[in-house]
């Protein structure tokens, strides 16, 4: 076995979509107890969209972030927790509080043309001695190149790995692993480069195989595929799938399977699916967690889904923007 | 020509440009003086143009003119106006602020300005504040509103490196102002930077919790009238949807929620039409101007 990539489950982070954001926090001790357990190294808990994520726009939490940090901190004996922070929605106030609550790793997330948001919250984050990870979101919406200057920007700004997030699944093998390699290519020694795949047309873990062959050192996965849209890279198959490549991940494959199917499972409110909604995420590039969003606007103004989801991606509507799910269903009426 | 009240702009960026042309056609306010940094920049020379007499010699200048300003609008930085702020109060120029610096109260003319007249300095508080503190303030007129949020959504193009480098401090003192002035118990901001091209036209939504029993009629007719009184002054100001109402949640605290969505696509005098968020601040600026001035006329006559 190679040494492989370093695997964040993102369950209980990408999970708050799927569960509409009502995570508990016994839910969270088990769910960490389990994947600490199975060897997973760096756990991801926070609202689906960040630290403050909890609004009418996004949806509220039912457990305060702190508590659920602090909860993830206590229960973890050798995982990381870390904490997801989206500049023009959680502040440097907010990931005081969150190192404050015991989480060591900060992933910043701006949109992928908008690196420069994020500079003031990695400058804090390095005083504070957090780790630091980079998100440039909807990465299908620019080119490799464009991509990378932006990921320089985030390295010079302090960021250690710089994500390319497929946050609409849109990105199909080739596709991945280009972008991948230009930020390898751009960053050197400088960062990392990591990889976070969602299924809604199926290529989360493939584009995360081809992504670690283009030297991503970082890969994202979710237990059950909870997550946003159709869901994350399941991190069980990832595990599996590294193992049967002779990549070590460093995680227990019985330890895993357990975690997803004995512990993550039964708390789940959802299973996320390719169904035509999901489908037309990744299709038309849209942000996975615009699905439930979509669902509920669908009911309340008698419009489908997927057609809401497809005039989505035709505006270009970025990370953020859920309140326009209500003014394009209002405009299809 | 009647008496104006003598301004002066000090910036003489994009922001500083607009405002200036806003000015010319004020009756009240007479905007003479332009300060910038670089004595051969576009600004300067743009000012000129619009007749305004110049200076790259900073406040300095400016104070030492035979005939000063009675006002002065701000639109450099938080940090040079937290410098200059002192030295205008001293001489007894009032100042409008259109930087985050936040020294003196939060104005947004269709809401408190009258209470403020009579400031050193007023605050314009942020674009997203001057676009959606209305609507908040025409809800919390017609019942409580414990809670209200605001989403304001710019082109990637209109976003400045001042604001890009202070996102926080939009987010922080937009809610701070959706409190204070729009009068949510609880106030809370979003910013989203959209690169399409063509630049989108800036987005607002607000939501806010109102009571389970609320009149909806009667806050949808707040809405619509204050939206009408924004328009004065932003003829780019609309409601894109009649106001949503959700019924009551229990994870809303048992509140119901009404969602208000906004465009403000801007007048187009120097900045670009879909630069909607920097024109409601030229455009507050210039009303809030105007009734300083008016004011200060009045008080002479």
């Amino acid at each position: 076995m190679s040494a492989g990539p370093r695997i964040t489950d993102t369950t209980l982070r990408d999970g708050s979509h799927a569960m509409s954001h009502r995570f508990t926090e016994r839910q969270v001790r088990d769910v960490v107890r389990a994947l600490d357990d199975a060897g997973v190294p760096v756990i991801e808990v926070t609202h689906g969209d960040g630290l403050a994520g909890s609004t009418f726009n996004y949806g509220f939490s039912a457990v305060d972030d702190l508590d659920l940090i602090a909860a993830a901190v206590d229960e973890a004996r050798q995982a990381r927790i870390a904490v997801l922070l989206v500049p023009g929605v959680g502040t440097r106030a907010d990931l005081q509080r969150a190192h404050a609550a015991g989480a060591s790793v900060v992933r910043v997330a701006t949109h992928c043309t908008e690196a420069d948001v994020s500079i003031q919250h990695f400058g804090m984050a390095r005083e504070l001695g957090m780790e630091t990870v980079g998100f440039l979101m909807l990465s299908h919406m620019v080119g490799p190149e464009k991509l990378a200057e932006q990921a320089r920007i985030m390295a010079d700004a302090g960021c250690q790995c710089v994500y390319v997030v497929d946050s609409a699944g849109a990105l199909v093998l080739d596709e991945a692993a280009d972008r991948v390699a230009a930020l390898v290519a751009e960053l050197g020694d400088d960062a990392q480069v990591g990889y976070h795949g969602h299924n809604n047309l199926a290529m989360g873990v493939a584009n995360s195989v081809l992504a670690y062959r283009a030297g991503a050192q970082q890969i994202d996965g979710s237990t059950r595929a909870l997550g946003a849209g159709a869901g994350n890279s399941p991190t069980e198959v990832l595990t599996a799938v590294f193992d049967r490549l002779g990549i070590e991940t460093g995680i227990d494959l019985p330890g895993i399977l357990h975690a997803a199917e004995e512990v993550v499972r039964p708390i789940m409110i959802r299973e996320p699916v390719m169904d035509r909604s999901s489908i037309m995420l990744g299709y038309a590039g849209a942000y996975s967690s615009f699905l439930i969003h979509a669902e509920r606007a669908a009911e309340r103004y008698g419009v489908p889904a997927h057609d809401i989801l497809q005039e989505v991606g035709r505006r270009g509507y970025v990370g953020g923007q859920e309140d326009m799910i209500i003014d394009v269903a209002l405009s299809l009426r | 020509m009647p008496e104006r009240v003598i301004a002066a702009i000090v910036g003489s960026g994009n922001i500083g440009t607009d405002l200036a042309i806003k000015l010319q056609r004020s009756e009240a306010i007479d905007a003479r003086y332009m300060v910038g940094i670089d004595p051969e920049s576009e600004g300067l020379r743009r000012a000129r143009e619009l007749g305004m007499e110049t200076t790259a010699e900073g406040v300095d200048w400016l104070l030492d003119r035979p005939e000063p300003p009675a006002i002065v609008f701000e639109a450099t930085s938080a940090y040079a106006h937290r410098e200059h702020a002192p030295r205008y109060e001293e001489a007894g120029i009032q100042a409008v602020d259109l930087t985050p610096a936040a020294i003196g109260p939060f104005v947004v003319p269709v809401v408190n300005l009258p209470e403020q007249l009579d400031a050193p300095n007023v605050n314009l508080i942020s674009c997203g504040g001057q676009a959606t503190i209305p609507m908040v303030a025409a809800v919390s007129r017609v019942v409580d509103v414990p809670y209200a949020e605001i989403v304001a959504s710019v082109s990637s193009a209109s976003a400045g490196p001042g604001t890009r480098a202070n996102i926080d401090e939009f987010t922080a003192t937009t809610a701070r102002g959706v409190e204070e002035v729009g009068g949510a118990a609880k106030g809370r901001a979003i910013i989203i930077l959209n690169p399409a091209e063509p630049p989108i036209l800036m987005r607002n939504t607000v939501f806010a919790a109102i009571p389970p029993d609320a009149d909806t009629d009667a806050i949808a007719a707040s809405i619509t009238a204050m939206a009408d009184e924004v328009r004065t002054y932003v003829p780019g100001y609309r409601l894109v949807a009649e106001p949503q109402f959700d019924d009551p949640r229990e994870d809303w605290h048992g509140n119901g929620r009404v969602t208000i969505l906004l465009e403000v696509q801007g007048a187009g005098d120097f900045l670009p039409p879909h630069a909607g968020n920097l024109d409601i601040m030229t455009a507050a600026a210039a009303g809030v101007g105007e009734r300083l001035a008016q004011a200060r006329l009045g008080a002479a006559a």
